[in-house]
């Protein structure tokens, strides 16, 4: 029987890796994704799971120990977030150029300069180029349910590449939500024994991770890596059907909220879905026909469906929660880009808002919503949302 | 008791000891004469060596895709963090024999390599930090005094006077100003490891010491003193000579800490003076013809001679009172 | 050198699945002096087998004992460290470099030899 409990995201994340147990565990501490190593920890160390837990001395050496890990044939999984994440850059596009199935959660909080602690995406888009899948909660209830699904879509042989949980820090990793968990036997059903390739302490088949490649491989070697992103979709789909079965939850690659006969459709990432859903129902009483497409997976960013969903609507409105200095905000940048190729291009505006944990309000969405019915929307030009000028 | 030369031919007459012919280290370097020395201990002894490597010579010159010199399983992961990702193996295969999926009699030695770069400097934290929380892995440095696979620039591990790229002998800097850092006494300040110096000049002495290792309940550290012959700017004959020479100069003393007991493995009485030592090796031939070449060269004699006393007290100190 | 191969044809993740396929890397070619084995001055110590630093030195075990039979120059550099630490290059009563009729190992130019 599911189980309802009222726990905070964190939590949520930790209790599904309780379930699935994996191999190897390699964690440091970081605001906030900190409850995470520490509910885990506790599970360890009451022996309710028999991980190999290592405290790690910095996210670097996370990253890298679970590359070692994994390498070795284990499942494994660490948790980071921020400047932790911006650390282990370096082994993070290792990681996934050894196409190693490595589960990481991340709690989303701003980088530095100056510090702050508090909720924006700059970190993992940050990473949007190094070759993880990027998968994206709303609320407590999916980052429990991408976390049950993690393995099945990073082991399967098709795929083999490494995925990255985000889940918006404090917002969702700290607030209580009721989240309703699976049973143990279920998860463990259905995320099974790992499926192990090219295990380092397989001594009958020795093997050489990293070598060292020069003008004539590594072209070649990475236009491999690019292949491997394109059987993602269809394995996430298995994934989410059969997840599906079990749970009654039905995931796709974007998330489609009142698009049917929208006029004006928002694309957001994370938990300001959920506010952005509540001042869409507020609007569609009021007679506006609007509408949220919300990625669930980033990366791969598959542009067809967003072709096939904003296809000449009347505007398109994009929040980020992190900006590019001298550029295009990055989801901005490819929704835009995939928009280029449809047969009747929407109006388009670009809004970041929230970075550093600023908080975005319901009328600071209807406010971008205004500028669209207007037909105050300028592609080129980016906006702020809850910004002191 | 470690084999000697003929019965290790007996043993690797017709099979390669984990790393093969056709890598692409220099004529003459010592590396793979680390490497073999140590593998060949640890096969002979029925383990199963699965090695680790950080960006450096060793690393580039066996892997160059599609070729790989190693016929044990192998990963190059970064430059700092071989002994991070070394842990990871090792807690994988603690992990994995836990839940039945490995078989228990298989005996696996973890070996971590990496140079004097990758370890003494970048590589500092990793290694400190996989030694203080104990995987049992042994963390071999092959010590070439510099980023040799670059093109000798410094590193922490560079001794005083020896010309680099990045801090050469000029017209008024005389090369490295820093004495060698002693990162072979801060890994024995971890105390819940065993930590040896050694040498391709006394093979006995550093395939007793991995043994040691390989038995140790712990991690081990072990410095491989491994001659550059490039960049040392000596001929290619000539790894074993200088070896010898560090030996009897006391410019590389052979000791070991066992949990804080030391043990001077090779007394040297009449040791030879370290300008002998300097004389040999081209990469102090810069520093020579300066002014302040003697005060250079006596502060180095000092230092040997001061730090081999302490060796010798250290032992009398702490003989048979390990910290832990 | 191996053909070139395509991107569809590689091992997934840049591994490397086939172990010690370096034995296929032809590193006698960088040689300019070559070690010549003597074999009526050798004593079979096995000290240029524990030092060659490519595995180059040939030896067979005969009546339970190792004996040299000569170089692998298919992979032998030309370092001369064999001959370096080869007790049979010092004569015993000198201390001085022995005469080249005494020795095991002797270094020629490489140019001394046809290619093979």
């Amino acid at each position: 029987m599911p189980l309802k409990q009222a726990i905070t995201g964190a939590e949520a994340i930790a209790y599904a890796m309780k379930q699935i147990n994996p191999d190897v565990v390699a964690a440091y501490p970081i605001t906030p994704q900190t409850p995470v190593v520490e509910y885990f920890a506790k599970y360890v160390a009451d022996g309710v799971v028999d991980t190999e837990m290592i405290p790690v001395e910095s996210e670097h050496s996370a990253m890298s120990s679970v590359v070692g890990a994994a390498a070795a044939g284990a499942r494994s999984f660490t948790a980071t977030a921020s400047v932790g994440l911006a650390l282990m850059h370096e082994i993070v596009f290792i990681a996934a150029s050894l196409r190693l199935p490595i589960v990481m959660a991340v709690a989303n909080r701003a980088l530095s300069g100056p510090i702050n602690i508090h909720c924006d995406h700059s970190d993992a888009m940050a990473e949007r180029d190094s070759g993880w899948i990027q998968l994206w909660a709303e609320n407590a209830q999916e980052a429990y349910d991408f976390s049950v699904m993690a393995y099945r879509i990073a082991e399967h042989p098709d795929v083999r590449l490494p995925v990255m949980v985000n889940f918006d820090g404090f917002i969702i990793s700290h607030g209580v939500e009721v989240v309703e968990t699976l049973d143990d036997e279920v998860v463990k059903n259905f995320v099974g024994k790992p499926i192990r390739m090219n295990q380092l302490l397989d001594t009958s088949h020795p093997v050489t991770y990293g070598p060292l490649d020069l003008y004539d491989y590594y072209f070649e070697h990475k236009r491999s890596q690019i292949e491997a992103m394109k059987y993602v979709p269809r394995v996430f789909k298995q994934v989410a059907e059969e997840f599906a079965k079990i749970s009654g939850r039905k995931y796709d690659l974007v998330d489609e909220f009142m698009v049917d006969n929208a006029e004006y459709i928002m694309v957001a990432l994370g938990s300001t879905a959920g506010t952005i859903k509540h001042t869409i129902k507020e609007l569609r009483a009021e007679g506006k026909k609007v509408g949220l497409v919300k990625p669930w997976v980033f990366r791969p960013f598959i542009k067809s469906e967003y072709q096939r969903i904003l296809n000449a609507r009347k505007g398109v409105v994009v929040l980020d929660r992190a900006a590019s200095f001298g550029a295009e905000a990055p989801l901005y940048e490819a929704v835009k880009s995939a928009l280029y190729e449809v047969a009747v291009r929407p109006q388009m505006g670009s809004y970041v808002y929230g970075l550093g944990g600023r908080d975005i309000t319901p009328d600071q969405i209807k406010q971008a919503f205004e500028d669209a019915f207007k037909g105050n929307l300028i592609a080129d030009e980016e906006r702020y949302l809850g910004l002191r000028e | 008791m470690p084999l000697n030369a003929i019965e290790l031919a007996k043993l690797f007459h017709d099979k390669n000891p984990g790393m093969t012919q056709g890598h692409r280290m220099c004529p003459g370097c010592a590396a793979p004469n680390v490497v073999r020395f140590a593998l060949m201990t640890a096969i002979a002894k029925g383990y199963e060596p699965i090695v680790g490597s950080a960006t450096g010579c060793l690393e580039v010159s066996t892997t160059i895709y599609p070729y790989t010199a190693w016929n044990v399983p192998f990963i190059h992961n970064a430059f700092e963090n071989v002994a991070a990702t070394i842990s990871g193996v090792e807690t994988a295969y603690r992990a994995l024999l836990k839940r039945g999926e490995l078989d228990k009699d298989k005996k696996y030695a973890f070996f971590a390599f990496g140079g004097d770069g990758g370890t003494y400097d970048i590589g500092l934290q990793s290694l400190s930090g996989a030694v203080e929380r104990g995987h049992k892995f042994i963390y071999i440095v092959y010590d070439n005094e510099g980023y040799m696979n670059t093109g000798n620039q410094r590193s922490g591990a560079t001794p005083t006077g020896s010309d680099t790229t990045t801090a050469p002998v000029g017209k008024r800097l005389p090369g490295k100003v820093q004495l060698k850092k002693n990162l072979v006494d801060i890994m024995a300040f971890h105390e819940n490891v065993y930590v040896a110096t050694v040498s391709i000049a006394d093979p006995m002495d550093f395939m007793k010491k991995i043994e040691k290792a390989l038995e140790f309940d712990g991690p081990s550290f072990i410095a491989a003193y491994s001659p550059c012959v490039r960049f040392w700017r000596v001929a290619d004959n000539q790894a074993v000579d200088i070896s010898k020479l560090a030996i009897e100069t006391l410019y590389w003393p052979l000791y070991e800490v066992e949990r804080g007991v030391y043990r001077v493995t090779k007394k040297v009485s009449n040791s030879k003076p370290i300008v002998e030592y300097i004389k040999a090796q081209g990469r102090f031939k810069p520093m020579l013809s300066r002014p302040d070449a003697e005060e250079i060269i006596n502060e180095l004699q000092e230092y040997v001679n001061r730090r081999y006393e302490r060796l010798l007290a250290l032992e009398e100190a702490t003989k048979d009172k390990p910290i832990r | 050198m191996p053909e070139l191969k395509g991107w569809k044809e590689l091992p997934m993740g840049g591994l490397i699945v086939e172990p010690g396929n370096a034995r296929q890397y032809k590193t006698g070619t960088w040689r300019v002096i070559r070690p010549v084995y003597q074999a009526e001055n050798c004593i079979h110590c096995m000290q240029c087998w524990l030092y060659c630093p490519d595995q180059a030195i040939a030896v067979e075990i005969v009546d339970g004992k190792p004996k040299v039979k000569g170089y692998n120059y298919y992979y032998c550099k030309g370092c001369g460290l064999c001959a370096n630490v080869c007790p049979k290059s010092i004569d015993p009563k000198t201390k001085q470099p022995a005469p080249e009729d005494k020795r095991a190992i002797v270094m020629k130019p490489e140019t001394d030899f046809a290619e093979e």
